[in-house]
């Protein structure tokens, strides 16, 4: 009781650089239960995909004409939809602690931006894993039938989780640059635009020429045409590749962005 | 060593645009006391404050806190300080306990001692059994006493609070004032805004009151208040003339003067006899004065008697 206040200098344990790993983590503990904890948006997460997965699957899939059963050609699609939604509310979440009080708290306890954002990103993985699972869960029960071998599905995991990362390292970005978390959410609308243009729910060759260039080339289509075909153990061609250099060169400008951002946004 | 000023502050000034927020201020604060920097809204408090925190650089001028300098060795002061703002740092959606226990992994100590220290210090500020609750379900008084806690988890040498009380009941206040009060005790530094002069006078052991980013006065309380009396006579005089000879008499005793209202005001110190001593010299003849009032001096009587103007509108809210 009576050394509380003694002036002890706090001299970290563990000097140096180690420190931002340790607060990294640190502060993806607390992101993953700032998440779990906001309920409406952690539902808003969940069920969005579910629900877009069935009225497309549902109500759309009647009239669309792909080749295979449209709920084999949809899944892949919408689980990269709400992969995309999820780690666009990174930008919510990263907005609402740069206005709120607790940024200028852990800058004077020197955790630095890094760890801060990358706390985000961390927790945005994990709610991602959780509603990836899900719609995985409900798509198997209307009928979607992978043939895929496990070294395919890990593939998928890889490709799906560097896309989730650089995503949110980029809605983390937005983050900063937004006035208000409620401006930070418009991030979500350009990211749940993105897929619809893309091969993730109708086949290129089907939409007018003059925005086939844009989504034949356009990050989101070699994602699910990688995730569409090692899932369903179909050729990938060089998709693979493509889909892990663009999220390589969207998550390193978004980091070196971010850094330059989170210094401006904190002078 | 010990006998270095915890804070020492030398020509600190700082522009927002156009607008200067600090001029050329200087101050000292010798360890284990509280120092209080005192001003309305605008005057500068929170960019001083941010400044010695290392959150914001001063565009000229030198500052040293707890013996380093807060542009150069940054990461050397910020193991040393812990900042308290006007805005709750603190997560609503974690606990008490959480929150805390949270503090303490980012200033490096394990698991357990984390935990340890925020079981301490819950107790210390009777949070024990909000521990586990959310602290949205808190209180504004509990908030600022968690606040506080957390600010405390790596034993600051040197605590920047600022504006601790604005916006707290009376009952609140008097709890933070409490424990402020026993932080010094244990040997800490504190470094508090506030606006009210009764905070200032109650806590700190010298203060220096700021209005538009200069330092206007710098005392121990009992030497500003020499200057500046902490209650106020107000007299309602019965006529122009009256007023106008009564007006002449007192001279720049006054502190407050409202000719439409045929008001006066000068200080006291509240005791009966020296207002009785001053109607006495006022209105010998008893006619002069209509109706008599003594209050506490405000912010304003204070600003008034040492910058002979009002204290200026808003400013610093648009960058607070």
């Amino acid at each position: 009781m009576s050394d509380l206040a003694l002036p002890t200098p706090n001299i970290a344990a563990t000097p140096g650089r180690p420190a931002a790993l340790a607060d990294a983590r640190t502060m993806a503990a607390r992101c993953v239960r700032l998440s779990s904890r906001n309920l409406d948006a952690l539902i808003t997460s969940l069920m969005l995909p579910v629900v877009l997965m069935l009225v497309f699957v549902e109500l759309f899939g009647g009239a669309i004409e792909t080749g295979t059963a449209y709920v084999t050609y949809v899944v892949p699609g919408v689980i990269l939809l709400c992969a995309g939604f999820g780690s666009a509310t990174t930008a919510v979440t990263v907005s609402a602690d740069m206005t709120g009080g607790i940024i200028d708290r852990l800058r004077s306890m020197d955790v630095g931006g890094p760890a801060v954002l990358a706390g985000h990103v961390a927790a945005s993985v994990a709610r991602n894993a959780v509603s990836t699972v899900l719609v995985f869960g409900v798509a198997v029960l209307i009928g979607f039938r992978p043939h895929a071998a496990p070294l395919d599905v890990l593939a998928a995991v890889a490709v799906l989780l560097a896309f989730v990362v650089a995503l949110s390292w980029l809605a983390a970005a937005f983050g900063l640059v937004a006035r208000t978390p409620e401006a930070a959410n418009g991030f979500q609308f350009l990211i749940l635009f993105l897929p619809y243009a893309s091969s993730a729910f109708v086949p290129i060759d089907t939409m007018p020429s003059w925005i086939q260039g844009f989504a034949a080339h356009q990050p989101i289509t070699p994602v699910i045409e990688t995730l569409r075909g090692l899932l369903l153990g179909t050729p990938v061609a060089n998709a693979p590749w493509t889909a892990l250099a663009w999220c390589a060169g969207i998550l390193a400008v978004s980091i070196a962005l971010s850094g330059v951002l989170f210094r401006r946004r904190t002078r | 060593m010990d006998d270095d000023p915890a804070i020492e502050a030398t020509g600190l000034t700082k522009s927002y645009g156009a607008l200067r927020v600090l001029d050329a201020v200087d101050l000292a604060v010798a360890r284990g006391t509280v120092f209080s920097l005192l001003g309305p809204n605008g005057a500068g408090k929170t960019t001083m404050v941010r400044i010695l925190a290392t959150l914001a650089r001063a565009d000229a001028g030198t500052a040293r806190v707890a013996g380093f300098d807060v542009a150069a060795q940054r990461r050397e002061v910020r193991r040393r300080i812990s900042l308290t703002g006007q805005y709750a740092a603190v997560d609503e959606v974690q606990t008490g306990a959480e929150n805390l226990r949270m503090m303490g992994r980012l200033f490096g100590q394990s698991a357990r001692a984390a935990g340890a220290r925020a079981t301490e210090l819950l107790e210390r500020f009777e949070l024990t059994d909000a521990g586990a609750r959310r602290v949205a379900t808190y209180s504004g008084g509990m908030r600022r006493r968690l606040d506080l806690a957390a600010s405390l988890v790596g034993r600051p040498e040197v605590i920047f609070l600022d504006e601790p009380t604005t916006g707290l009941d009376p009952r609140s206040r008097q709890a933070m004032w409490d424990e402020i009060t026993r932080l010094v005790g244990g040997g800490t530094t504190v470094f508090l805004t506030t606006q009210y002069l009764e905070e200032a006078d109650r806590l700190a052991d010298r203060i220096a009151v700021i209005d538009d980013g200069r330092v206007v006065a710098e005392g121990t309380p009992a030497q500003l208040k020499r200057r500046v009396s902490d209650q106020r006579l107000d007299l309602v005089l019965t006529d122009d003339e009256t007023f106008r000879d009564v007006a002449r008499s007192l001279g720049n005793r006054i502190v407050v003067r409202d000719p439409a209202a045929l008001r006066l005001g000068v200080a006291t110190d509240g005791s009966a006899a020296h207002v009785r001593a001053l109607l006495d010299e006022i209105d010998p003849r008893s006619v002069a004065v209509r109706r008599f009032a003594v209050h506490d001096a405000t912010l304003d009587d204070v600003f008034l008697a040492l910058t002979g103007h009002a204290t200026s509108p808003d400013k610093e809210s648009a960058h607070a």
